[in-house]
């Protein structure tokens, strides 16, 4: 592995013995992500599962288990960009019930299902913004700022919905229910707009300068910020597109569901952040997969699926769901580590 | 006419004087030391031809037009790059990517501008070969050596070929074999006709690479001479105090 030096005086031995190098393309990068390996976990629970019930390899059922993860897959596409600047959005979980009662509300109205899309993604743009705000311009903590928007937007929610069900979307319900219910091909329509969207977040990661903005924010912010990138507008955006994830998630889901109520989504802020970091977000910023985020939420709709066909008691679903949570962030690091 | 001139410089901090009536000139292609002890003004001066702080006394010209920065954009405007101390490079990208990051090369397909990879690599792989740095545009940063990342961080001056190349210690951090590395690369930065003001404790760099040095002492430069005309340890006096002026 040693490469020659054309000029011992110039390239030192310690160069040389980084011979190791790695690069950003190829076949090796594959194996040092880690949806790839969260990925063959998911193929082996798979394999395990053929043998262990028969109910687990029918249409049905794997329909049902893409469907359930589409809905946290949209969220964690965005919690992911989020997560890659170093942040954490708490507040998603509220925000798909404070998303539920606006578009609820204007459907009901009878406004129609156009009209109740931009509300619902208005309301998600906002709440996106005001978090960004507060982290970016006033140099809040996340943590809080999201913590304290968890708190608000559910409470908002609940003032608007007056404690009310809503199950009357106007002229528009069948519509509204049949894209957020129904399938195309076979494939539940809310599994298309997750393909959809992780195929547009892999291209904004890897070839537009808004992801590449985001990746290097969270790598090393002074530096970006003393490269010319606006790091403050950056970051308002980051969580303006975090938020509008939730905001069609919240749509697709409250069409499947067929009713709106202020407390849907409550602790999804837990089970989005779980999928991210299984899927290879990590904590402290700079890496993101759009992979990563469908891949950590099939695993663990895969353990819940698994889990009931096995038979096991579902009070032990949130054990394995939290042990493959800490599995999957000790794999990153040990991967990390062979890696220097 | 020289192509930095910084004209009785004085910057304060409420009653703290970091710099007194400092004059210092840069002609294009000259290589320019400037020492100093911890505190002396040396970062502070920097700071002013950087463009983050605006001096509270004195002018700045560039090729004899007089210039105010206010942020440090309008010294990048007007010509001036930045190495910083801390090098200011992303770790989780690639070294082409830390050179063009902020200023990304595009390509359109219809509404939309996507990153022209290709471009990136290839004219990042040309810098590194002019600089005759063995660094590969692909590698991730994390995984290089200080000497590397010292190339990176000159690499990415290259892009707008600047007039004027501040660097802040840029060998502080590196192995012994690196330094040499860097200092060649500061070499080729002036063969090249393009000046370049070394911020530096490390004697033998400055009189390795520099045409001439500048001390400065308390905020006063007590020194300003070519390099053949003085010698380490009548630096060293000038810094500790030891030597008055010359």
């Amino acid at each position: 592995m040693k490469q020659p030096a054309k000029n011992p005086d110039l390239h030192a031995e310690i160069d040389e013995s980084i011979a190791l190098r790695q690069e950003v393309t190829g076949f090796g990068s594959l194996l040092r992500a880690q949806p790839f390996w969260v990925f063959l976990a998911i193929l082996a629970i798979g394999v395990v599962m053929t043998f262990v019930s028969d109910a687990f390899m029918t249409e049905r059922n794997l329909f049902n288990i893409t469907r359930n993860f589409a809905f946290f897959g949209i969220m964690a596409l965005g919690m992911s960009a989020v997560i890659c600047t170093a942040g954490i959005d708490l507040s998603v979980g509220s925000l798909l019930g404070l998303c539920a009662i606006t578009l609820g509300l204007t459907m009901q109205s009878g406004l129609g299902i156009e009209m109740g899309f931009l509300v619902c993604m208005a309301t998600a743009a906002i709440v996106g913004f005001i978090n960004g705000f507060l982290i970016a311009y006033l140099k809040m903590a996340p943590f809080v700022v999201t913590l304290g928007m968890l708190a608000m937007a559910r409470s908002i929610a609940m003032v608007l919905s007056n404690n009310k069900m809503i199950y009357d979307f106007g002229p528009d319900t069948d519509l509204f229910e049949w894209i957020g219910g129904e399938s195309v091909l076979g494939v539940p329509n809310v599994v298309w707009v997750l393909i959809v969207m992780t195929a547009i977040f892999w291209i904004v990661w890897r070839h537009t300068t808004w992801g590449r903005w985001v990746i290097a924010i969270g790598g090393n912010a002074e530096a970006a910020k003393l490269s010319g990138i606006p790091v403050e507008r950056m970051i308002v955006s980051v969580y303006m597109v975090c938020s509008m994830c939730t905001g069609l998630a919240a749509f697709m889901f409250i069409g499947y569901t067929g009713s709106a109520t202020n407390g849907m989504g409550v602790t999804y802020e837990l089970t989005v952040i779980a999928a991210s970091v299984i899927g290879g977000a990590n904590l402290m910023g700079g890496v993101v997969y759009a992979l990563g985020a469908p891949i950590g939420a099939a695993l663990m709709e895969l353990i819940r699926n698994s889990l009931l066909l096995a038979g096991i008691p579902a009070l032990w679903q949130q054990f394995f769901v939290g042990l493959f949570l800490i599995l999957a962030v000790l794999l990153e690091q040990i991967r990390n580590r062979g890696g220097k | 006419m020289s192509l930095l001139e910084l004209v009785g410089i004085t910057k304060s901090f409420g009653a703290i004087h970091a710099l007194e009536g400092v004059d210092l000139e840069v002609e294009a292609g000259e290589v320019v030391g400037l020492m100093g002890d911890n505190g002396a003004g040396k970062s502070t001066l920097m700071k002013i031809v950087a463009g983050n702080f605006l001096p509270t006394e004195g002018t700045i010209r560039i090729e004899g037009r007089e210039v105010e920065f206010q942020k440090p954009v309008d010294a990048r405007m007007a010509g001036i790059e930045i190495v910083y101390q801390d090098l200011a490079l992303c770790d989780n990208l690639s070294a082409a990517a830390n050179v063009f990051l902020g200023r990304e090369e595009k390509k359109r397909i219809g509404p939309f501008a996507f990153i022209d990879h290709k471009s990136i690599f290839d004219r990042a792989a040309k810098i590194f070969a002019e600089l005759k740095s063995e660094t590969r545009p692909r590698d991730l940063v994390r995984q290089m050596s200080g000497g590397q990342r010292q190339a990176v961080a000159i690499a990415r001056t290259r892009l707008s070929d600047p007039k004027l190349v501040l660097m802040d210690e840029p060998t502080a951090a590196i192995s012994v074999r690196q330094v040499a590395e860097v200092l060649a690369l500061i070499k080729r930065l002036g063969d090249s006709g393009h000046a370049v003001i070394l911020v530096s404790h490390r004697m033998p760099d400055v009189f390795e690479v520099c045409d001439r040095v500048a001390v400065l002492r308390r905020g006063l430069k007590v020194a300003d001479k070519s390099i053949a005309e003085t010698s380490p340890e009548e630096v060293t006096g000038l810094i500790t105090g030891a030597i008055e002026a010359a």
